[in-house]
């Protein structure tokens, strides 16, 4: 999947139509404030927020491999929210289908045997709702930068590639059992 | 308090559900909730039932919630309802331009019941 299609749905649905003087005046100092933007703290703090928040758990960054990548036959859920504006990418979040249904379960108090809509949609929102914790931890991007909606995708051994990304941030999480991979990925930045 | 029935606009089946229990945690006992996954759908709900409180989302496809509070407040509908936008989007700028569309109230998400107290409770017809 590419995340240019991603981007192009932000920018027709307007979503950064809003700029226009802001834009401008923005154009020198996001990338004079890429430290900011790139800090991996950023997502650490939007894990935390949301999974605290919504989930009522306690995460932890994990040193653990690639949930995802690392075991390609084994079904998993990918989440893609986009950002169109001053900064344009993605925030992906991808989890194995077990770790899918255990956080759509502490979402909705409901028992989940597979991945079905229920699921997909809870993911999505989780995706949404981390993708907008993390630009509002940088003033400029949560005025001047907006969200897709979420995408899911499902399925097994499949690939998200970016093209020369501005900057790649890609973190592990856990609590309990379950894994799950958060990326921020920048592919341009104004 | 009496009965309340509250209209949640989310493309999320799931934050709809979340959103209800959230406003039976606040203390909303006596709820009586409708559906809709996006501003076209409210429209359509709101022609047909009566409600006191309406909680959006902004950001959905085929119309975003900006836009259905503007066609609500146009068009009439739902007439001193009090609608509080719940959303992704937190800056000054959305949450002016939501407040200029006819909103009342703001919730950003991830939200706590508390939360949805604190903003929710003091627009409802009982206070």
């Amino acid at each position: 999947m590419s995340l240019n299609g991603v981007r192009q749905l932000v920018q027709q649905d307007g979503l950064g139509s809003s700029i226009g003087e802001g834009k401008r005046r923005m154009t020198m100092t996001l990338r004079d404030s890429m430290q900011v933007v790139s800090d991996p703290e950023n997502v650490d703090a939007s894990v935390y927020e949301v999974f605290g928040t919504m989930l009522g758990v306690e995460c932890q960054g994990a040193q653990s491999e690639d949930p995802v990548s690392a075991v390609s036959s084994i079904e998993s859920v990918t989440a893609v929210v986009g950002f169109g504006g001053i900064l344009s990418g993605a925030c992906v979040f991808s989890c194995d289908a077990g770790a899918a249904q255990q956080i759509a379960g502490l979402m909705t108090g409901m028992e989940f045997a597979s991945v079905d809509e229920v699921v997909k949609d809870g993911i999505g929102e989780i995706c949404n709702m981390l993708a907008g914790a993390w630009k509002s931890k940088v003033p400029e991007l949560s005025a001047n930068c907006g969200l897709s909606v979420p995408a899911v995708i499902t399925g097994c051994d499949y690939d998200l590639h970016v093209q020369a990304p501005e900057f790649k941030l890609r973190h592990v999480y856990q609590f309990g059992e379950v894994l799950f991979k958060v990326m921020i990925v920048c592919d341009g930045l104004l | 308090m009496r009965e309340i029935r509250a209209l949640i606009v989310d493309d999320s089946s799931v934050m709809r559900k979340i959103v209800e229990r959230s406003l039976r945690q606040a203390g909303v006992e006596s709820l009586v909730v409708f559906e809709a996954g996006s501003g076209i759908d409210a429209l359509e709900v709101l022609k047909a039932r009566q409600v006191d409180l309406i909680l959006s989302d902004i950001n959905m496809p085929s119309m975003d919630g900006l836009e259905f509070v503007r066609q609500l407040r146009g068009q009439q509908l739902a007439a001193g309802v009090p609608v509080v936008m719940i959303t992704t989007e937190s800056s000054e700028e959305h949450v002016k331009q939501a407040i200029q569309a006819g909103a009342m109230g703001y919730i950003r998400k991830p939200f706590t019941a508390d939360q949805v107290k604190q903003r929710v409770l003091s627009l409802l017809p009982a206070n």
